[in-house]
């Protein structure tokens, strides 16, 4: 079988593919309640401009803001088996999944992504809580392994956003399960000297916390997002005390130690950009806007298993 | 006294009536109530073997969290020999709820660890009902890492509700203590061997079930959530737990389908708790099984196909 023929090539997204955002809607803060015109919120990258306030943002909107010239090239994951358990509730999980899907026009709970940034070739991937809570199945598995693999194959640091209610509860034991499937992935990267850098988003809660969210060489989150294994409500159940201000938040987890930083996501980009090439040891980065790469660092790699017919040297 | 769950109530009243009948004869000689009490007993090992014939998931769930289940404690004093209690992170305090230290299993030295439990109010106060903080979790970790530097193998006894959910836990890093354990089970140059004896907890569980090889108790259980839990948030009601269990799968006969544990360990009669010395002793065959089964593997085949395991897990699904 001829590998071209077999091997989709990953979609090239370009800042003029971004979709259309309505001129005169207006969103409201969730904190201060300011009404903000829409196209600046998304010009801001979801943060509010009056308090500051970090909104939820699409992996896709992200990586549209972290990658030069907002192009990227999606990396495949595997598909799992669908409803692994045949789940039931009082929907059925196929049933839940085909909402998601629909209401976000994404597949699943993450996207991986390669590109550059300041000129420094990333893997990226980045959980999606609008898809059911971010919730971590055989999917988001699946595709943490996929990018660390990724990262090996063309020697590049893996940066990884995460943002979920923890695990999938429809996938039962599978859920759990990709606790140490994920840790398998930030191994690989570990042992092959790789820079994984982990960027915790609101919220990061449960099995995710207590897996690759937590192992990441540099652990920087985004201001005020909630942290943490289990939730303040169930903390609060548990000991029955009115737990302290800001408690499980970002900076308070930078005060107990659990943090390296707390970025805002308007000065994310420069802040990975500085810390992946001195890890690297490479050079001082150009920082700002830069054009989209040339082709060729957007090239898919040699699918695994297959080899080129052009003896291309495709280590 | 024997604690009876809920689904034993009329197995309680015939027992009960029979132990009644010997206890009037033995005030009174002239009785003759053999017959009787015989016959109630008959009865009784009925009901019983009709009982747990085919118990439900939730009804797996009372069994795993019995009172009078037998606990790590049980297993490490009857199965291990010089069992040597080691204590403490080195960094905070040393968590009651993980126990562990080194023993010898069939006189080859090992490392233990497991959750304890407790068996009355005062021990369960102490053990905090099973539920580690970071604490346990990093003592966990020394104990293993130490087992690997001098090649003692690793025996892990989950027996956890989870991970305590408390302020101070969180604020010393529960999420960041159990994802370093898991990290540090799937990086054991020497046999990591783990059997669930009763309630495996979530990511309190995984921090110690990332094993070579996994065994279950027949009726212990295995869960990202508890059913009440689970049904607390898809069902939006607690009381829904038994919907719940059934969904979620978390019998050892699922599981073993699923491909998430390697291996089931038969239950004597009514659970457990009603033969524990011979529960024990299963469990005790099956761990000496488990760790023959690795005995002369190398450190990089041991890792490697402890990883080629979580990493092909699920690939199949139930309908496999
Ligand atoms: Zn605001």
């Amino acid at each position: 079988m001829n590998w071209i023929s077999n091997y989709v090539r990953p979609r090239i997204n370009s800042i003029f593919s971004r979709r259309e955002v309505p001129e005169n809607l207006w969103t409201k803060c969730d904190s201060c309640g300011t009404m903000l015109f829409h196209r600046e919120l998304s010009e801001n990258l979801n943060v509010c401009t009056s308090c500051g306030h970090h909104m939820a943002i699409t992996p896709r909107d992200r990586f549209r803001a972290l990658f030069d010239g907002g192009v990227f090239a999606e990396v495949a994951v595997p598909e799992p088996v669908a409803d692994p358990l045949q789940f039931r509730d009082q929907k059925k999980y196929p049933d839940r999944m085909k909402a998601a899907q629909k209401a976000t026009g994404e597949k699943e709970a993450m996207l991986v992504a390669e590109g550059e940034i300041g000129r420094t070739a990333i893997v990226a991937t980045a959980q999606d809580f609008s898809f059911m809570g971010g919730s971590m199945g055989m999917y988001v598995g699946n595709a943490i392994i996929a990018a660390a693999e990724r990262a090996v194959e063309r020697k590049r640091p893996l940066v990884l956003f995460s943002a979920a209610g923890g695990a999938r509860m429809q996938e039962g034991i599978l859920s759990l399960m990709q606790m140490p499937r994920t840790t398998v992935a930030v191994q690989m990267l570990k042992e092959a000297g790789l820079p994984y850098i982990v960027v915790l988003t609101n919220p990061t809660t449960g099995g995710v916390t207590a897996s690759y969210a937590m192992l990441g060489d540099v652990q920087i989150a985004e201001p005020g997002a909630l942290i943490c294994f289990a939730g303040p409500r169930v903390i609060e159940q548990t000991i029955r005390e009115k737990l302290p201000e800001g408690f499980q938040r970002a900076e308070y987890l930078l005060d107990h130690g659990m943090l390296d930083r707390v970025t805002p996501r308007t000065k994310m980009r420069d802040e990975l950009i500085t810390i992946l090439r001195m890890l690297l040891r490479e050079p001082p980065a150009v920082k700002g806007d830069l054009p989209a790469p040339e082709p060729a660092v957007l090239e898919p790699a040699t699918p695994p298993g297959d080899t080129p017919e052009d003896g291309a040297d495709k280590t | 006294m024997t604690h009876y769950l809920d689904f034993e109530r009329p197995l309680a009243e015939i027992e009960g009536k029979a132990e009644e009948l010997r206890a009037m004869a033995r005030q009174n000689e002239e009785m003759d109530i053999e017959e009787e009490a015989a016959a109630l007993d008959k009865k009784a090992a009925t009901l019983l073997k009709d009982l747990y014939k085919d118990l439900t998931p939730w009804r797996k769930c009372q069994v795993a969290r019995h009172p009078e289940r037998p606990h790590c404690r049980d297993y490490i004093n009857a199965l291990f020999t010089e069992f040597t209690p080691l204590a403490g992170d080195r960094n905070f305090a040393d968590d009651h709820a993980v126990m562990g230290g080194l023993a010898r299993l069939d006189d080859r030295p090992v490392m233990v660890i497991g959750h304890e439990k407790g068996n009355d109010t005062k021990s369960r106060i102490a053990h905090n009902f099973g539920m580690a903080r970071p604490e346990g979790y990093r003592k966990a970790i020394r104990l293993m890492q130490m087992a690997d530097r001098f090649g003692l193998p690793v025996i892990t006894l989950v027996d956890t509700p989870g991970a305590y959910p408390g302020k101070g836990a969180e604020e010393r890093g529960q999420s960041e203590a159990i994802a370093r354990s898991t990290e540090a089970c799937l990086q054991m140059g020497v046999p990591l061997v783990s059997v669930i004896i009763g309630e495996g907890g979530s990511g309190g569980a995984v921090a110690f079930a990332t094993a070579n090889k996994v065994a279950m108790l027949q009726h212990s259980v295995y869960s990202v959530i508890s059913p009440e839990g689970c049904a607390s948030i898809l069902w939006k009601d607690a009381e829904k737990m038994r919907e719940a269990a059934e969904a979620l799968r978390l019998t050892a006969q699922d599981l073993h389908k699923l491909g998430v544990i390697d291996r089931i360990i038969d239950e004597p009669l009514g659970g457990a708790h009603r033969a524990p010395e011979d529960t024990i002793a299963r469990v005790g065959r099956t761990l000496t099984d488990m760790l023959s089964a690795l005995d002369g593997k190398d450190r990089a085949t041991l890792i490697a196909e402890r990883r080629r395991k979580f990493l092909d897990m699920g690939s199949k699904g139930l309908a496999a």
